[in-house]
């Protein structure tokens, strides 16, 4: 498909997002219901990975890249940060791996138990 | 002259691609792990910024383009979840099950370690919501009276640690299943943390992306009763 067509899908996806997003009482972040409603689309069968390839390549193979702006942006904030560096560092580090590990041996532990029970059908 | 250049929206443009270009250049020639490319790029852009004593509104004129597609870039995550729908259904039960575990272990561990360090509750607010997507956690951060910008700031440091860590956690906890590496990752450092699974695989990737994306819904909701 056409590059601009690409273009015009996946914004004008991420525009109907932001009326959603408005018209809804709780605030819920309209790139959330964007990445929603294009699952949908999708799983639908209305729109194939085809339409949308180039584009979405584009964007997922530079993601990290847009994340720049707002990482930088947070040196707006370092005084209130700096006013209490350790605990935000050390929360902010600390509990990383604790959800990392919390996350990820239930499921291992999940998939394991599920596969030593279907063992027998499963090979 | 100098205003002129710097009030264009190429300033911020050119600034931030040819910072993350010096930032993936270094990760090439080193192969350091620390030497994220994010992690050199913003140090770059800020010491430019500050050394040239140049506002932050200043750099966001062009900044801000690139920010716009955080929506979009975060969109076009439904299409790993669709390429990998296979072993979604497959591990339907364990997605859900990591993602509900994930998000507890984030909101609960954070409430706990700043009663321990008696922190003001205007931060403990802006920490909660540090596991999930930028978009997401500034949003919850400001309806519980926290900052979303310092939100913003513990995301990406949870985000970069997970970028840069990933591979260390997996090997230090012996997480051998790709499903359940991918979801710790995303639960634990949201879009960023995918940009790393998606390059340890692609199962990684699509799990990550999943676990962004139902993590933040559970956050969300769970934050609706704090």
């Amino acid at each position: 498909m056409n590059i601009m067509a690409e273009i015009a899908i996946i914004c004008g996806i991420c525009l109907v997002s932001e009326g959603i997003s408005a018209l809804i009482p709780v605030a819920f972040p309209a790139s959330v219901i964007a990445l929603v409603l294009l699952a949908l689309l999708l799983f639908a069968k209305i729109l194939k990975p085809e339409h949308i390839q180039r584009f979405s390549g584009f964007l997922v193979a530079n993601m990290a890249f847009f994340f720049l702006p707002s990482c930088v942006g947070v040196m707006e904030h370092a005084p209130a940060i700096l006013r209490q560096l350790a605990p935000f560092l050390l929360i902010s580090f600390l509990t990383t791996p604790l959800v990392y590990l919390c996350t990820a041996w239930s499921v291992q532990w999940m998939i394991r138990h599920a596969r030593r029970k279907g063992g027998g059908t499963n090979g | 002259m100098a205003d002129a250049v710097l009030s264009s929206p190429f300033f911020g443009l050119t600034l931030t691609a040819a910072a993350w270009c010096a930032g993936c250049w270094l990760q090439k020639k080193t192969g350091l792990l620390l030497c994220n490319p994010l992690l050199i790029a913003v140090a770059l852009v800020i010491a430019v910024l500050s050394l040239l004593r140049i506002p932050y509104e200043t750099y966001s004129v062009g900044g801000s383009f690139i920010q716009l597609m955080l929506g979009p870039v975060t969109a076009v995550l439904a299409l790993n979840i669709y390429n990998q729908r296979a072993i979604l259904k497959e591990h339907f039960l364990p997605v859900l099950a990591g993602c509900l575990v994930g998000s507890l272990t984030s909101v609960g561990s954070i409430l706990a370690l700043c009663k321990v360090f008696h922190v003001e509750e205007a931060l403990t607010s802006s920490l909660l919501p540090k596991s999930v997507t930028t978009a997401i956690a500034m949003g919850i951060a400001e309806s519980h009276g926290g900052v979303a910008g310092i939100a913003a700031a513990a995301v990406m440091v949870a985000g970069i640690t997970g970028a840069v860590f990933a591979p260390l956690f997996a090997k230090v906890f012996r997480i051998t299943e790709p499903v359940a590496e991918g979801l710790a990752i995303g639960a634990c450092s949201h879009a960023l943390g995918t940009t790393r699974a998606m390059e340890i695989g692609s199962v990684q990737g699509a799990m990550s992306s999943i676990a962004i994306c139902v993590c933040g819904i559970i956050t969300s909701v769970l934050a609706l009763f704090l």
